[in-house]
C-alpha cells in the first residue's frame, strides 16, 4: 500500500520534467501558446500536491516559462514554499526561481525574511551561498534592513566561499538601506586584507563601486589601496584599484605624483592581461595592439592624475598620434576603443585632439552607429569659433543622409548642443544659427520639435540684435505652417510653431508686414494644432493686433485698422469653440476686447495706446533655477500656518460651496477693457512701487536695460529665393550655406584689414608679436562676431543662495551613500538585530555606564589575571546584559582594555508552522546566543576563545570530535574600536527554571611592543521568559485551551503600577514575549508559548493602580518563574 | 553590470539575469528592443553599443549572442572578458557547450553564472574555483537524491 503511494507520486513527478517541457515546446512550433497553456494547467495541478519534489519540478518549469515571457507571478507563494525546503536540491531551484521572478513589488517577499535568515545561518555553506545569490537579485529595502546584520556577520564566516558572497552582497544592501553603510564599513575595510584573494577582490570591488560615486569619503583609504596595488597579483583587482585612483586623484593631487612609479611598474602586467582579452576578442593579429590598449588605459588614468603635472602634454601628444593608428584600423572594436580613449583625452587636452578633426569627421561616415555616436561626442568638444560652421555644415549633410530616426534625432540634438554650448560661445553669426534652426524644422518625424523651439526662443530673447532677423524668419515659417503640419505623423515638429508665433507676437514691432502675419496666424487650419500651440497663437494674435493699431495711428485712413479688427472678429469665434479650455478662455476674452475696440474705432476714438499698454514691458530671461535660489528672508517660516488649519469636518462642509463658486458666470471676464487710462496708469505706478518694495520681485538687471544699438547686419539678408525644385525646403527662407559664404568673406576682409594694421605695427615696432599672426591661419581671438552681439545672461534673484549641489539627480541611489565614513560610530547607528525583537536590543549599555567604569578601573593591582566583574543588573530588560572589563597589567600604562559583551538571547523561532511537530521539538531544545564583542581598547585583539562550563541542563554545542570542556574559537579578530557578533548554540533540556552559566573568554591583546594573553570571566543568565516565543492566538482557540482543564493556575498582584493600561500590556508583550488575544476595557487576555510547546495564558486586570495577573500554564514551575520575572519588571519601573 | 542576456540568432531568449530589480513588463520591453538592435547589427561591426544610458557589450559565439549591459564607467574590455570567461566555464562544465545544452539544462547555466557573478560583479576570477563550487553543490544534490534514485529503481523493478 505504502509502496503504491510512493509509486503514484513518483509517476506523477515524471509526468513531465523540464526536459520534456522544452522538447514539447520545440515540437509544437505552430501552436506554442496553446501547448504552453496546457502545460501551465498541468503545473497548477502539480503545485497543489504535497510532494515537494513535484512542486520543485513545477517551479523549475515555471522559471523556464517566465524566461519565454509568460506571467508566473501567480506562483510566487509556491516558489517561497520550494525555497523553504530543507533539501538543497529543491532550495536551489526555489531560490533560482525567486531570483528570476521576484521584484520589489512582489508582496510575498515579506514572507521570506525568516527563511532567508535561517538559510544564511545554515551549517551547510551551499545553503548559505544559494540564499545570498538569490538575495542579491531581489533584495528590497525591508529585506536589507532586516538582514543587514546577518549578512554582516557572514562577512566574518570561516569559509571564504561565504565571506566572498557576503561582502559582495553588502553593496546591494548599502544601496537599499544606506544606514547600514557606516556600521558595516569597518568590517568591509578589514576584508581588504583578507587572506583569501577572492574575498579581498570582492571587498575591493565593493569599495571601488562605492568610492567611484562619492570619492571624497574614501580618500583616507588611499594608503591602503596603494599597498594593495603594489602587492596584489590579481589583474581584475588591479584594474579596479587603478580606476579608483583615477577618481581619487582629482581630489588629492599629491596622490598623482606618488602613483606614477608603481603604475609604470604595472604596465607590463596590464599589457599581458589586455593582450589575453584581445586574443579572445577575435583575431591573433589584434594582440599586436594590446600594448596600445594597455597604454591607453594608463593614459586615461594618467590624465586624471595629470592635474599635478603640467609637462605631460608631450606624452599625451604621442598617445593621440598612436590612437590615430588604432582608429584607422579596420577592426571596429579597436576603432571604438580608440575613439573612446580620445574623448577622455579631449576633456583635459582639447588642443591635442583637435588636429585630428579630419579623422573624426571621417568616422561620421562609418556604417556602425556606435562608431558614429562616439565620433559625434568627440565633435562636441572639438568645435571652435573657427570651425563651428564647417562642422555643423558637415553634420547637416549627415542629417539629410541619415537613415533611421534615432540616429537623425541624435544628430539634431548634437548640432544644437554643439552650437549652444557654453552660452553660445562659438557662434559668431547668429543669423546663420537661426537659419540652421529653420532648416532643421524640415526634418521628418523628429521628436525634438520642442528642443528647436526652445532654442529659437532662447536666441530671440537673449540676443537682441538678432530679433529683426528672427522675426522675419519666423513670419515666413508661420506663413508656411502648412509645410510643417501637413503630415500628422510629423506632429513633433509643429512645436516650432509655438516658438514662431510667440516671437512674431512679442517682437511684432520688427515685423515688416504685421497684417499678413496676423492673417497667417488666424487661418482655420490653425485649429488642428495642439491646444497649447493654439493658445499661444491666439494670445500673440492679440499682440499683433495691437501692433497693427499702433502702426496705423496718426493715419487718417483708418481702414487697415478696421480691417484688422474685422479679421479678428471674423476668425476668433473658431477658437472660442475650441475644446481646449486655455484656448477657449483666451479667445473669448480677446474677442470681447476686440469687439469693444471696434466700437470705439467706429466712433473715431484713438485706442492704440491703451491696447498696446496691455502688452507693454520687456520680458527678461529668467534662469531656470532662479525660483529655487530666492533666499528665504529672516523670520519667515514657510511651514507655519497662515490661518489655523481647518478641522476635518469643516472642510467637508465647505466643499460644495467651493465647487459652486467655481462655476461663476463667464461674462464678467473682460473687465480690463472697462478700466480707463488714468486708472491703468495709477495701477501701474502702484505696482512699480510695490515691486520696488517687494524683495521677491525679480528686477531687471542693469545690463538688460542697456539700449542696444541696431546693427546694420540686416542688410545681409539676401533676396528671397523660391526654390520649387526642392519641395521640402520651406520656400522663401535663406539657406544657412549662404551665411557660411558671407561669413567667410567677412572674415577674409577682416583678416586683410588686420594684416594691414599689423604691417603698420610691425613697421613701427620691429619686434612685435607679429610672429603669432604670421605662423598660421587666424587664431581664435582674431575672429570677431559679425554683429556686436550681446548675449543677455539669464536672471537670478538678488543675493541668490550659492549652491552647487543641485547638479545631482535626487533619484540617484548613490546620493544616499554619500556618508562620512571616518566619523566614529554612534551607538544608535548599529544595525538592527532580528527585527522582530525590537531594535532596542542594540542600545548597548556602554553609553550610560562608561563614565563610571573608567573611573572605577583606574586603580588596579598588577596581576593581569585579576579580573573584576561588574554586573549591572538590568533585569528589567528581558535580555540579560552584562558588562565586563578586563583588568590591565601596569605595563600598559593604564590604557584601558575593555571588552564589552552584550549577550542577547535570541531563539530560532522559524518553525511557527504547527504542523511540523518533529522539527519543532528539535528546535525546542536549542537556544542561540548572539554575542556582540566590542573592542574598546586601542590594541588589536585576536585568537579569542569562548568557553562555558556546561551544567547538567544546558550545554554549549561544540563541533564534533571536541571534548566537553574545549573552548570555541571565535572566527574573527577585533581591531581597535570594532565590534562583531558571534553566535553560540546551546542545548537546553529543561526550560522551566532560570539558569546561570559561568564562562570564560580568553584572547590575545596585541600592540606594537608586545602581546599578552588575557582572560575574562562572565556569567550567562537564561531567564524563563527568554524561552517564550511570541505566538499569536485566536480568541476561540484561547477559550478552548482554557476550557480543556489541563492548565494549572497561579496569580500575582502588582501594586502601585502607575501607567496606562495599554502601556502595561505593551510592556508585557515586549519584555516577556506575549501577544494580546483580546482586550475588553481594563481587562485583557494574553498568550505565549515556550520553545518546548508549553502554553502560557494570562488574564490581566487593572483597577486603580493595582494589577492582578491570573495565569494558567501546563507547567506550574515555568509559570511561577515567568510570573516572578514579570513582577520584577514592574517593580523596577 | 545591470543585466545579462543570452539569445539565439532568431531572437529567442535563452537566459536572462537581472541585477537590477525591474518589473516583468520593463524587462520584456528592454529585452525586445535590445535583441532587435543587436540582431540588426552586421557581423563586422564593433561589440559595443550605447543604448539608452547603458553601455551594451555583446559577442556572438556560434549561434548564441551573449549580451551584457553595464553602466557607462565600466571597462568595455573587462566586460568582454567576463562574457568570454562565462563561455569558457560553460564549455568546461558541459564539455564543448552548444546551444542545446543551455536550453535543456538552463538551471545549470544559471547556477554557473551565479557562482561567477554576484549582484553584477565578478565574484570569482578563478575558473577552477567556480567549477569546484559547482561540482561540490552538484555532489551534495546527488547525495540528497541518492535515496530517491534507489526508490526509483525499486519502482521500475516492480513494474
Amino acid at each position: 500500500m505504502a509502496l503504491k503511494i510512493v509509486k503514484g507520486s513518483i509517476d506523477r513527478m515524471f509526468d513531465k520534467n523540464l526536459q520534456d517541457l522544452v522538447r514539447g515546446i520545440r515540437n509544437h512550433k505552430e501552436d506554442e501558446a496553446k501547448y504552453i497553456s496546457t502545460c501551465i494547467d498541468e503545473i497548477k495541478q502539480e503545485l497543489k500536491q504535497d510532494n515537494i519534489a513535484v512542486k520543485a519540478n513545477a517551479v523549475c518549469k515555471l522559471t523556464y516559462l517566465q524566461m519565454l515571457g509568460y506571467d508566473v507571478s501567480w506562483a510566487a507563494f509556491n516558489i517561497v514554499e520550494v525555497m523553504s525546503s530543507s533539501k538543497f536540491t529543491y532550495k536551489r531551484i526555489g531560490y533560482l526561481a525567486a531570483s528570476q521572478c521576484f521584484h520589489e513589488s512582489t508582496d510575498v517577499i515579506m514572507l521570506t525574511t525568516n527563511q532567508i535568515r535561517k538559510d544564511l545561518s545554515s551549517p551547510n555553506q551551499y545553503d548559505t551561498g544559494v540564499a545570498l545569490t538569490g538575495l542579491s537579485c531581489f533584495v528590497t529595502p525591508d529585506l536589507a534592513r532586516d538582514l543587514a546584520n546577518d549578512i554582516m556577520t557572514l562577512m566574518s564566516h570561516t569559509k571564504p566561499y561565504i565571506r566572498k558572497k557576503a561582502v559582495l552582497i553588502m553593496y546591494k544592501v548599502f544601496l537599499k538601506y544606506p544606514e547600514s553603510l557606516r556600521p558595516a564599513f569597518p568590517r568591509l575595510k578589514e576584508k581588504l586584507e583578507d587572506p583569501d584573494p577572492g574575498v579581498q577582490s570582492a571587498a575591493v570591488n565593493v569599495i571601488c563601486e562605492l568610492a567611484r560615486r562619492n570619492p571624497k569619503n574614501y580618500l583616507s583609504l588611499a594608503p591602503l589601496f596603494f599597498k594593495l596595488m603594489t602587492s596584489s597579483t590579481n589583474n581584475w583587482v588591479l584594474i579596479k584599484i587603478i580606476k579608483l585612483f583615477g577618481a581619487l586623484t582629482p581630489l588629492e593631487p599629491r596622490l598623482g605624483k606618488k602613483l606614477i612609479e608603481p603604475l609604470t611598474n604595472l604596465i607590463h602586467r596590464i599589457y599581458l592581461f589586455f593582450s589575453q582579452i584581445l586574443h579572445h576578442l577575435s583575431a591573433i593579429t589584434l594582440v599586436c595592439f594590446s600594448w596600445l590598449i594597455a597604454f591607453l588605459f594608463f593614459i586615461t588614468v594618467l590624465i586624471s592624475l595629470s592635474s599635478g603635472m603640467p609637462n605631460h602634454s608631450a606624452s599625451i601628444q604621442l598617445c593621440v598620434q598612436k590612437l590615430r593608428i588604432l582608429i584607422e584600423d579596420s577592426d571596429q572594436n579597436l576603432k571604438y576603443l580608440g575613439l573612446l580613449a580620445m574623448s577622455k583625452i579631449l576633456k583635459t587636452h582639447p588642443k591635442s585632439v583637435q588636429s585630428h578633426k579630419d579623422l573624426i569627421l571621417q568616422c561620421l561616415d562609418d556604417k556602425d552607429e556606435s562608431i558614429r555616436l562616439r565620433a559625434l561626442d568627440l565633435l562636441y568638444g572639438m568645435v571652435s569659433k573657427k570651425n563651428l560652421m564647417e562642422i555643423v555644415k558637415k553634420l547637416m549633410l549627415h542629417v539629410d543622409k541619415a537613415e533611421g530616426t534615432t540616429y537623425r534625432d541624435e544628430l539634431l540634438t548634437k548640432i544644437i548642443d554643439i552650437c549652444s554650448q557654453s552660452n553660445y560661445q562659438y557662434i559668431t553669426n547668429f543669423e546663420w544659427y537661426i537659419s540652421i534652426l529653420v532648416e532643421l524644422t524640415r526634418l521628418e518625424g523628429t521628436r525634438h520639435g520642442h528642443l528647436i523651439a526652445s532654442q529659437m526662443l532662447d536666441v530671440a530673447i537673449r540676443v537682441k540684435a538678432i530679433r529683426v532677423f528672427a522675426v522675419a524668419q519666423m513670419a515666413t515659417l508661420l506663413d508656411n505652417a502648412h509645410m510643417l503640419t501637413g503630415n500628422t505623423q510629423r506632429n513633433g515638429i509643429c512645436e516650432v510653431l509655438y516658438a514662431a508665433a510667440w516671437i512674431c507676437g512679442e517682437f511684432s514691432e520688427h515685423l515688416e508686414n504685421p497684417m499678413e502675419t496676423l492673417e497667417a496666424m488666424l487661418r482655420p487650419k490653425v485649429a488642428t494644432l495642439p491646444g497649447h500651440i493654439q493658445a499661444v497663437y491666439v494670445q500673440n494674435a492679440a499682440k499683433l493686433f495691437a501692433t497693427v493699431l499702433k502702426s496705423q495711428e496718426g493715419n487718417t485712413d483708418s481702414t487697415t485698422a478696421q480691417e484688422a479688427s474685422q479679421l479678428m472678429i471674423d476668425r476668433l469665434p473658431l477658437f472660442v469653440q475650441s475644446a481646449n479650455l486655455e484656448v477657449q478662455e483666451r479667445a473669448s476674452c480677446i474677442l470681447q476686447l476686440v469687439k469693444y475696440i471696434q466700437k470705439l474705432q467706429q466712433k473715431d476714438v484713438e485706442v492704440s495706446e491703451e491696447v498696446c499698454a496691455l502688452f507693454a514691458g520687456e520680458l527678461n530671461p529668467v534662469a531656470p533655477k532662479a525660483q529655487k535660489k530666492v533666499p528665504i528672508p529672516d523670520g519667515l517660516d514657510l511651514d507655519a500656518w497662515i490661518n489655523e488649519p481647518p478641522s476635518e469636518s469643516e472642510s467637508e462642509d465647505e466643499q460644495p460651496k467651493a465647487i459652486f463658486s467655481k462655476e461663476e458666470p463667464k461674462h464678467s471676464r473682460p473687465r480690463h477693457t472697462e478700466v480707463d487710462e488714468k486708472e491703468l496708469a495709477r495701477r501701474r505706478e502702484a505696482r512699480k512701487q510695490e515691486q520696488a518694495n517687494n524683495p521677491f520681485y525679480i528686477k531687471a538687471s542693469p545690463s538688460s536695460q542697456k539700449v542696444y544699438q541696431e546693427t546694420p547686419g540686416v542688410e545681409h539678408i539676401p533676396v528671397v529665393q523660391i526654390d520649387l525644385s526642392v519641395p521640402l525646403k520651406v520656400p522663401g527662407l535663406p539657406m544657412s550655406d549662404q551665411y557660411v559664404k558671407l561669413e567667410e568673406e567677412r572674415r577674409q576682409k577682416e583678416r586683410a584689414e588686420k594684416k594691414k594694421k599689423d604691417k603698420k605695427k610691425r613697421k613701427e615696432k620691429r619686434s612685435g608679436r607679429g610672429k603669432k599672426h604670421d605662423s598660421g591661419p587666424e587664431s581664435e581671438e582674431d575672429i570677431t562676431p559679425a554683429h556686436m552681439v550681446d548675449i543677455v545672461t539669464e536672471e537670478m534673484p538678488e543675493n541668490a543662495l550659492p549652491s552647487d549641489d543641485d547638479e545631482r539627480d535626487p533619484a540617484d541611489p548613490h546620493k544616499a551613500l554619500d556618508i562620512d565614513l571616518d566619523k566614529p560610530l554612534a551607538d544608535s547607528e548599529k544595525l538592527p538585530v532580528r527585527s522582530h525583537r525590537a531594535a532596542e536590543v542594540l542600545k548597548s549599555p556602554a553609553e550610560d555606564e562608561e563614565g563610571e567604569n573608567v573611573s572605577s578601573l583606574e586603580p588596579k593591582k598588577k596581576s593581569s589575571k585579576e579580573k573584576r566583574e561588574k554586573k549591572k543588573d538590568k533585569d528589567k530588560d528581558r535580555k540579560v546584559k552584562m558588562l565586563f572589563e578586563s583588568g590591565l597589567s601596569e605595563t600598559w600604562e593604564r590604557r584601558l582594555i575593555s571588552v564589552m559583551l552584550t549577550f542577547i538571547f535570541l531563539f530560532y523561532s522559524f518553525d511557527r508552522k504547527a504542523y511540523d511537530i518533529q522539527g519543532n521539538l528539535q528546535d525546542g531544545s536549542q537556544v542561540v546566543v548572539s554575542v556582540i564583542f566590542e573592542n574598546k581598547c586601542d590594541s588589536f585583539l585576536k585568537s579569542m576563545e569562548f568557553n562555558v562550563l556546561d551544567s547538567l541542563n544546558s550545554k554549549l554545542q561544540r563541533p564534533e570530535g571536541s571534548g566537553p570542556h574545549d573552548s570555541l574559537t571565535i572566527p574573527f579578530q577585533l581591531p581597535p574600536g570594532v565590534s562583531n557578533e558571534a553566535r553560540f548554540v546551546f542545548t537546553v533540556q529543561s526550560i522551566i527554571m532560570p539558569q546561570k552559566l559561568k564562562g570564560t573568554l580568553t584572547f590575545i591583546v596585541k600592540n606594537e611592543e608586545s602581546s599578552t594573553h588575557e582572560k575574562l570571566d562572565f556569567k550567562l543568565h537564561f531567564t524563563c521568559t527568554s524561552y517564550l516565543i511570541t505566538t499569536p492566538c485566536y480568541s476561540d482557540a484561547f477559550a478552548k485551551l482554557l476550557e480543556s482543564g489541563d492548565l494549572k493556575s497561579s496569580s500575582i498582584r502588582l501594586e502601585g503600577v502607575n501607567m496606562p493600561f495599554h502601556h502595561l500590556l505593551a510592556r508585557i508583550c515586549f519584555h516577556h514575549h506575549f501577544s494580546v488575544v483580546e482586550r475588553i476595557d481594563s481587562c485583557a487576555s494574553m498568550y505565549s508559548r515556550s520553545i518546548q510547546g508549553h502554553h502560557v495564558c494570562l488574564l490581566v486586570k487593572i483597577s486603580s493602580q493595582t494589577v492582578s495577573v491570573d495565569a494558567k500554564c501546563d507547567e506550574p514551575t515555568l509559570l511561577g518563574n515567568v510570573l516572578d520575572e514579570i513582577k520584577q519588571t514592574f517593580s523596577q519601573c | 553590470m545591470q543585466f545579462m542576456l543570452l539569445f539565439s540568432r532568431q531572437g529567442k531568449l535563452r537566459l536572462q539575469k537581472w541585477y537590477v530589480p525591474l518589473s516583468d513588463k520593463e524587462k520584456k520591453k528592454i529585452t525586445r528592443e535590445l535583441v532587435q538592435t543587436v540582431l540588426a547589427r552586421k557581423p563586422k561591426m564593433c561589440s559595443f553599443l550605447e543604448w539608452r544610458d547603458l553601455k551594451i557589450v555583446y559577442k556572438r559565439y556560434a549561434s548564441l549572442y551573449f549580451c551584457c549591459a553595464t553602466e557607462g564607467q565600466d571597462n568595455e574590455l573587462i566586460t568582454l572578458e567576463i562574457i568570454h570567461r562565462y563561455v569558457e566555464l560553460l564549455d568546461k562544465y558541459f564539455g564543448s557547450v552548444c546551444e542545446l545544452d543551455i536550453i535543456f539544462n538552463f538551471e545549470k547555466a544559471y547556477f554557473i553564472l551565479d557562482e561567477f557573478l554576484l549582484g553584477g560583479e565578478a565574484q570569482e576570477t578563478s575558473k577552477k574555483n567556480v567549477l569546484k563550487a559547482i561540482e561540490q553543490a552538484d555532489l551534495l544534490q546527488e547525495n540528497e537524491m541518492g535515496l530517491f534514485y534507489a526508490l526509483l529503481a525499486a519502482v521500475s523493478t516492480l513494474n
